[in-house]
């Protein structure tokens, strides 16, 4: 049996529900959901390096890369923003981060 | 089974597995390091895949950049992570539910959907046109760059650009000001002149000033 690209998308696939997952079952926790959106967008870069490989074609790995590097990006400033928002409140539930609403 | 099958295997279970350990975890710091085996997992797909570039990307930014990063704020907040579970069970069943359809909705479209006879033709980069100097077929890492530094160099400096933007906005957020700290003004001492603050005062013997 060989492995092609119906496998790759299926632990792609299953690694993005897992991340859609763990942002509602850790609704409270933003660090936890930040982690959760870095694993769908390692399950989405699976994908495009699945393809890429499949078709052979190197745009799906160029594109991968402007994934991961966006993504580095929004950790970055995710954990920043968080940071900030404990600094101001001393917790980071987010059910309490309506304050700008009122 | 072949070694490329069972290291297909073994990667895709423990970049699973991972992957529920960092949403399931009771402690965050179980989550990053969960996290850091989810990447570490996926960079063996990518090499099983010939991605070998991107695996070792993947190595460098995520585990030795992002990870850390996250394990440096779950550390260094002081947070009850305890009390951020208390509705866990709550939204337990819905995100499951969640889970299980997108899972099923995926799986829908895989199997119905075709690629079509001429995807081969429509190809931007095919990875086999491509061959150095003495016309010899080039490496993964070599034919990235091939493409990278030519034909997508715009979208490669805009990577660039994404990442300063990312790191000022990260300073500017996390930088604290602090007040009635006594700390050296370099600009005030640079500008300071002789004159500002030297004074020649001739005093008369016998006299004060």
């Amino acid at each position: 049996m060989d492995i092609g690209l119906a496998h790759y998308l299926t632990v792609a696939g299953v690694l993005f529900a897992t991340g859609v997952a763990g942002i509602f079952l850790n609704r409270k926790n933003v660090i936890i959901i930040l982690m959760s959106i870095e694993l769908m967008l390692l399950s989405v870069n699976i994908n495009f390096v699945a393809f890429s490989m499949f078709l052979e074609d190197l745009v799906g790995q160029v594109f991968a890369f402007m994934v991961l590097t966006v993504a580095a990006a929004e950790a970055a400033i995710g954990l920043a923003i968080l940071v900030a928002f404990f600094r101001n409140r001393g917790d980071i539930a987010v059910t309490s981060a309506n304050s700008m609403r009122n | 089974m072949s070694f490329a099958v069972f290291a297909f295997y073994v990667f895709a279970a423990s970049a699973i597995l991972s992957g529920l350990g960092v949403i399931l975890s009771k402690n965050p710091v179980h989550s990053v390091l969960a996290l850091i085996m989810a990447f570490i997992a996926t960079a063996g797909l990518f090499v099983l895949m010939g991605a070998e570039y991107l695996a070792f990307l993947l190595m460098v930014v995520y585990v030795g950049a992002v990870a850390v990063l996250f394990l440096f704020v779950v550390m260094m907040l002081d947070i009850d992570f305890d009390e951020l579970r208390s509705d866990y069970a709550r939204f337990a069943p819905l995100g499951i539910f969640v889970a299980l359809a997108l899972v099923a909705q995926l799986a829908m479209v895989v199997s119905a959907w075709q690629i079509p006879d001429d995807a081969r033709q429509a190809r931007a980069k095919p990875t086999e046109g491509l061959i150095d100097a003495s016309g010899a077929p080039v490496g993964n890492a070599e034919q990235l760059a091939m493409v990278l530094y030519t034909d997508y160099v715009h979208y490669f400096q805009i990577a660039g650009l994404i990442l300063l933007v990312a790191m000022v906005g990260a300073i500017t957020l996390t930088f604290r000001e602090r007040r009635g700290v006594k700390t050296q003004d370099v600009s005030d001492q640079v500008a300071r002149r002789r004159e500002d603050s030297v004074e020649v005062v001739s005093v008369p013997s016998g006299r004060g000033i």
